[in-house]
């Protein structure tokens, strides 16, 4: 190590560049959100005028409170659709750039398989996985410190939950193997 | 002194070696979560509330409150050593901490951050035992109108003090109020909004939504940026330690306005970010030396770090008092002790006081212990960061999965967690508050219950939130706060009309 005691570098090798393009602007994710939203309150005002909105003789019934919620979730994403689309607020703002949604992809995708793999594997093995998988390519870290890493991380996260505190994780194939 | 005899019987509750480790144990993880780049208060609360499902409710309020004072103290240490604030709250710390950090009094600095947490959170501390019996006590008279009253008029100062676009905090709100329905009604055993699927009729849990909306988006955020870092390391030795606390007193008007004002905007839903601000610029204003400020002054490391403590914990006295949380991290706090068939409010001190003044007399100790920790253990934890974030942000994301799985033995709940990253991730970006959402989450079953047992006794009649003047007074005051913003603005004009505007140049944009 070259730097002195006093100071602590971390670095990071894939850093996102800083004049990535944009790839949408923040209005753009605005007027989807709120069509999102709005559909959204459709559906569960919907829902809820089927259950019910009238008064029972014991007071309101089920769909009463949701159903007006949802009318004001409606209204107040009409409001948010009103403002993007015709102040065009937030038109030159950018809602993420190439870079940073490589990056985000980067941490999203593993994730995602992770849960996926959580169901066959197991949450630890899955868990193993992730963690090599991710300090290797992300992180350029050297393999057998991302190996003993991630292993050490499943024992600990194993014993800890399962054996110490009968918090009971999804299990796969290898725990059984082990009679689990 | 009646709170004083039932505070030292909290305290006989809480000397067991058992509680002890356990609160030390919490101390050190919530250091950990305080510290780490990508975990916060809340979420490190979330994520962890699984391990003290087995716990009694005693010691497992216990290590969650303690992890929620140890990511308060952690919070300030990379401020200060890095630049980073490793929780929002922290930001104004950074002021002038690193600074004083790059001038080589990295020690200093913390030594001033951590005593001045202590002391704001003891202001707070000490408000919360004298004065939440009191109101648990006046609440106890309160029928489900004056509930629904107070609700609402939690939901309406959020709406209108809240500094985010009006529409966006209404769209967080409903949408948290809309998810808690989510499942049986409570009432009526009806099922809604569960388009026959068996995995939301379960309802969706709070703490799953609360683990994806801050955890996963958080990593998600913190991956956009350029995480290498360099700072300081720093030790504190004890010769610092006195210097720092004999030039305390000096500073005694602004450690106590910061303890005033963090306390005042941690009971009302304002947050400790607010309160962090207001401190460092009230200190400034009031300061004979304002240009000193920003260049590695101490005081100006006292006065938000009072302040943010302040108002951190004493956003646990609604909670404990109304069943109201003050901030995101009680309100989770509040989901735990929902899950312990503990409810919070007005009944709890009279149905469960082991409990809660063992829960208040362990906020004193582990204020202490806390401090003691975070002034001898400095260096290990800013080492902590040295750790690079590719390695960090895995384990985040295994912990993240135990603790929502954790809850209901569901794996529906891992993919829940997974879209509430997402919508966490979009929400921040584009300016959708996520406090309001994690507080109507909780609140919403509660809120709506008051609401129709209010209706059932007055025969649907509305204007039962106006039948007697406590009543009418909360609602009404709800109403004036919900539309503030609008009468702000009348008033504003009507000021203009005869002082002509000469001054539009200088807002801020």
């Amino acid at each position: 190590m070259a730097t002195p005691e006093t100071e602590i570098v971390v670095e990071d090798p894939t850093a996102p560049a800083g004049d990535s393009p944009s790839v949408v602007s923040t209005r753009t994710v605005e007027i989807v959100v709120s069509l999102l939203l709005l559909a959204l309150a459709l559906l569960l005002g919907y829902d809820n005028w089927r259950t019910g909105i009238a008064w029972a003789p014991d007071g309101p019934q089920a769909g009463y409170f949701p159903f007006y919620l949802a009318l004001i979730l409606g209204a107040a994403s009409l409001y948010g659709l009103f403002i993007s689309l015709v102040t065009g607020a937030g038109a030159a703002q950018t809602f993420v750039t190439r870079a940073q949604l490589s990056r985000v992809m980067q941490v999203f995708i593993p994730t995602l398989a992770f849960c996926l793999l959580t169901q066959w594997l197991g949450l630890y093995v899955a868990s193993f996985l992730l963690i090599t998988s991710f300090m290797r390519v992300v992180g350029r870290i050297a393999l057998w410190k991302s190996l003993l890493t991630a292993f050490l991380f499943a024992v600990v996260m194993f014993v800890t939950f399962d054996l110490a505190f009968d918090v009971i994780m999804p299990k796969g194939p290898l725990e059984a193997a082990f009679g689990y | 002194m009646e709170a004083f005899g039932l505070l030292l019987h909290g305290f006989s509750v809480l000397l067991t070696w058992k509680v002890l480790a356990v609160m030390m144990v919490g101390l050190v993880l919530g250091i950990f979560v305080g510290v780490l780049p990508g975990l916060g208060g809340p979420n490190g609360v979330a994520i962890l509330l699984p391990l003290t499902f087995t716990m009694d409710p005693t010691s497992a309020i216990v290590m969650l409150s303690c992890i929620y004072w140890g990511a308060l103290f952690g919070g300030a240490i990379t401020s200060i050593l890095f630049n980073i604030p490793g929780e929002a709250w922290s930001v104004a710390t950074t002021f002038d901490g690193y600074p004083m950090a790059q001038q080589g009094k990295a020690a200093e600095a913390l030594t001033a951050a951590f005593t001045s947490s202590f002391i704001g959170s003891l202001t707070a501390v000490l408000l919360i035992t004298f004065l939440a019996p009191g109101i648990a006590s006046f609440a106890l008279r309160f029928g489900p109108p004056e509930f629904f009253a107070v609700y609402l008029l939690t939901f309406c100062s959020f709406v209108g003090l809240g500094r985010e676009d009006k529409h966006k905090t209404i769209i967080s709100m409903t949408l948290g109020l809309l998810l808690a329905g989510i499942g049986m009604d409570t009432v009526s055993g009806t099922l809604r909004m569960t388009f026959g699927s068996n995995e939301l009729l379960r309802g969706i849990n709070f703490l799953v939504a609360v683990i994806g909306l801050f955890g996963i988006s958080e990593i998600l955020l913190t991956m956009e940026e350029r995480l290498a870092l360099r700072g300081h390391a720093a030790s504190i030795s004890l010769r610092v330690v006195l210097k720092v606390w004999k030039e305390m007193p000096r500073y005694w008007a602004t450690l106590l306005r910061s303890s005033v004002i963090g306390c005042w905007l941690g009971i009302t839903p304002g947050g400790a970010i607010a309160a962090s601000f207001m401190g460092y610029n009230l200190a400034k204003r009031f300061s004979k030396d304002k240009d000193s400020f920003g260049k590695g002054r101490i005081e100006g490391v006292f006065a938000p770090e009072t302040a943010a403590h302040a108002s951190g914990t004493s956003a646990l006295l609604p909670m404990l008092a109304l069943g109201i949380p003050g901030s995101g991290t009680a309100a989770i706090l509040l989901g735990g002790l929902m899950v312990w068939g503990l409810n919070p409010g007005p009944l709890l001190f009279v149905e469960h006081k082991d409990f809660v003044w063992g829960l208040i007399a362990s906020m004193y100790l582990g204020n202490v212990v806390g401090l003691v920790l975070v002034l001898t253990t400095v260096p290990v934890f800013a080492a902590v960061l040295r750790v690079p974030f590719a390695a960090i942000a895995p384990m985040i994301v295994v912990s993240c999965a135990i603790g929502a799985y954790a809850i209901q033995n569901a794996m529906f709940d891992i993919w829940l967690m997974l879209g509430f990253g997402v919508v966490g991730y979009v929400f921040k970006k584009i300016g959708i508050p996520l406090a309001p959402f994690t507080l109507a989450l909780v609140l919403g079953n509660r809120a709506e219950d008051a609401f129709r047992l209010s209706m059932i006794g007055a025969g649907g009649d509305l204007t039962v939130f106006w039948s007697n003047g406590l009543v009418g007074s909360i609602t009404t005051l709800a109403f004036v706060l919900l539309f503030w913003p609008v009468l702000g603005r009348v008033f504003e004009r009507a000021s203009r009309l005869w002082r002509p505007a000469n001054d539009r140049g200088t807002r801020p944009a």
